[in-house]
């Protein structure tokens, strides 16, 4: 069995790990340039964030590839490195995993299809050598994440079944509207998303970003209800940022989220992270409720 | 009339461009903009008559249903492609020059960022709601912006920002304006950016929505 799926028989739940992006920004990431680029440039900085979320607890942890499609890298004309960023990305949270987990992330492209600001072979293509780049690199899944094209995902879902049979995680991102309905920015609801999900035979799907853990509870509880075979992974940002003396602070403190974590355990969740403005302490606190909870299992 | 301008504007909300058009699937075989337009023309209908009240009632819809989720970015696109049809082809009939804007304004997504959805949705409801918009594009500085401010006699400028790590340069951009001597209000909006945030770096105006900026420009600067 691979390896994801035997440590999710094991132990049931998975912590994942929390944000990138912001924590690039805390080491002098300075915005305007590709911090995909780190990883071959600054392969110790990504290296030690890495490390810090094993430290802290992580039993999966994600790779600096969300933006290294070959279409997001030609924005900052490196799309010829789009595959050596891509392994280079895997090897340093693989190195850092050491027996624990490594998914790769892959974002979305950003261009439509339905738009025509891009074909169906181009999307092809930037998702290949990224995904090539991930699998060589040791990835042991693929973590679509953020998505909220359907169509988009399914030319990234299709990619990964030609390279070969590594697991899959879909993650998409919701919003809510005036009635208080989820939709994808296209405007696919939450039953449309996964029956899609689970007709490409995608079996561990969720939801990321978003606006904080509590907020993620509801529609956790709606997927949960409607797709109760689909194994869920749950990865919200820390609320939204605001910006106190000159510094971007989410709402959502490690302090403030056990209610939410806790609530969103007695759901099922199988896997369970963060996403924006999240930490390793975000991650530390998540490690010992989920050991709570396993611990309950045990008794039972 | 009145029931063929309601038509149009009805068109110009779902995007249906002429009989044949495929969308939407439950107009099909039914008017569209073309033949509509041509029905108000042949009745002598004055062209702003059409515009206003036809046109732009459509696209005012397109913003309330947008702002409240009950409509997504592919029918604002729709929308969008049956508007610039439409007014390609009035545009044969008279001088744009009749045509009253309600004024100019100034749009673009941060420096260090890429992102252009957001932004062009939010001129895609300005436009169609008769604002002129000046769309300076992606990744722009704050010296971008003072020169058009300076060259243009724009009323208000629209920021937009997707990521958390490029938010931050809102502030500095609403810094140097101020410290050019603008004084035109700045609306800022995008994902992670929330009212909290436009309060903390002195937006004057912060939306979810493009809805909601356009009401803020008619209230306010029309």
């Amino acid at each position: 069995m691979n390896n994801l799926f035997s440590k999710i028989d094991e132990k049931q739940i998975l912590v994942s790990d929390g944000a990138w992006g912001t924590e690039l920004i805390k080491m002098g990431f300075q915005s305007g340039s590709c911090p995909e680029l780190w990883n071959l440039e600054k392969p110790n900085e990504i290296f030690s964030i890495a490390k810090s979320y094993i430290d802290a607890g992580s039993d999966i942890i994600s790779t600096n590839s969300f933006g290294a499609s070959k279409i997001k890298l030609e924005q900052f004309n490196l799309s010829d490195k789009t595959y050596s960023i891509n392994v280079k990305a895997a090897e340093l949270s693989r190195e850092a995993a050491k027996d624990k987990l490594v998914m790769g992330s892959v974002g979305p492209t950003g261009k439509f299809l339905m738009m025509g600001e891009i074909s169906q072979e181009e999307l092809r293509e930037s998702f290949l050598l990224q995904l090539k780049g991930l699998i060589d690199g040791g990835v042991d899944a693929i973590l679509f994440e953020t998505f909220y094209d359907l169509d988009e995902l399914k030319i990234g879902i299709e990619v990964a079944r030609d390279l070969n049979d590594i697991p899959i995680i879909c993650s998409i991102t919701f919003n809510k509207n005036s009635e208080r309905e989820f939709f994808t920015l296209m405007g696919n609801s939450v039953q449309q998303v996964y029956s899609f999900l689970i007709e490409m035979g995608v079996g561990l799907a969720g939801v990321n970003c978003g606006n904080g853990y509590f907020d993620s509870i509801e529609i956790i509880k709606k997927i949960k209800s409607n797709f109760p075979e689909l194994k869920l992974l749950v990865q919200p940002n820390a609320g939204l940022p605001e910006m106190i003396s000159d510094q971007l602070i989410y709402s959502e403190t490690p302090e403030k989220i056990s209610p939410a974590v806790e609530e969103l355990l007695e759901l099922g969740v199988t896997i369970i992270g963060g996403c924006c403005g999240t930490t390793k302490k975000h991650i530390k606190l998540i490690r010992d409720l989920v050991d709570k909870k396993i611990k309950s299992f045990n008794l039972q | 009339m009145i029931d063929l301008l309601d038509q149009l504007a009805i068109c110009v909300e779902k995007g249906k461009i002429n009989s044949q058009s495929k969308i939407p699937a439950d107009m099909t075989g039914k008017d569209g903009v073309e033949e509509l337009l041509d029905k108000l023309l042949q009745i002598n209908i004055p062209p702003k008559t059409i515009i206003e009240s036809g046109l732009l009632k459509g696209m005012a819809a397109v913003g309330e249903k947008f702002r409240d989720g009950k409509i997504f970015i592919p029918n604002v696109l729709f929308s969008a492609k049956a508007m610039n049809h439409a007014m390609e082809i009035l545009k044969k009939e008279f001088l744009f020059d009749q045509l009253q804007f309600k004024g100019k304004v100034i749009l673009a997504t941060v420096k260090g960022d890429l992102h252009n959805i957001g932004k062009n949705l939010v001129r895609l409801i300005l436009e169609g709601n008769g604002w002129q918009v000046i769309d300076l594009g992606v990744d722009v500085d704050s010296e971008k912006i003072i020169q058009k401010v300076k060259e243009t006699d724009a009323k208000a400028i629209g920021l937009s920002a997707l990521l958390t790590t490029t938010m931050i340069n809102m502030k500095s951009i609403i810094e140097d304006l101020r410290n050019t001597g603008i004084t035109l209000p700045v609306a800022i909006g995008g994902a992670p950016v929330s009212q909290k945030f436009a309060e903390e770096i002195n937006a004057d105006f912060y939306s979810p929505d493009p809805a909601g900026f356009l009401d803020y420009l008619n209230k306010n600067l029309n």
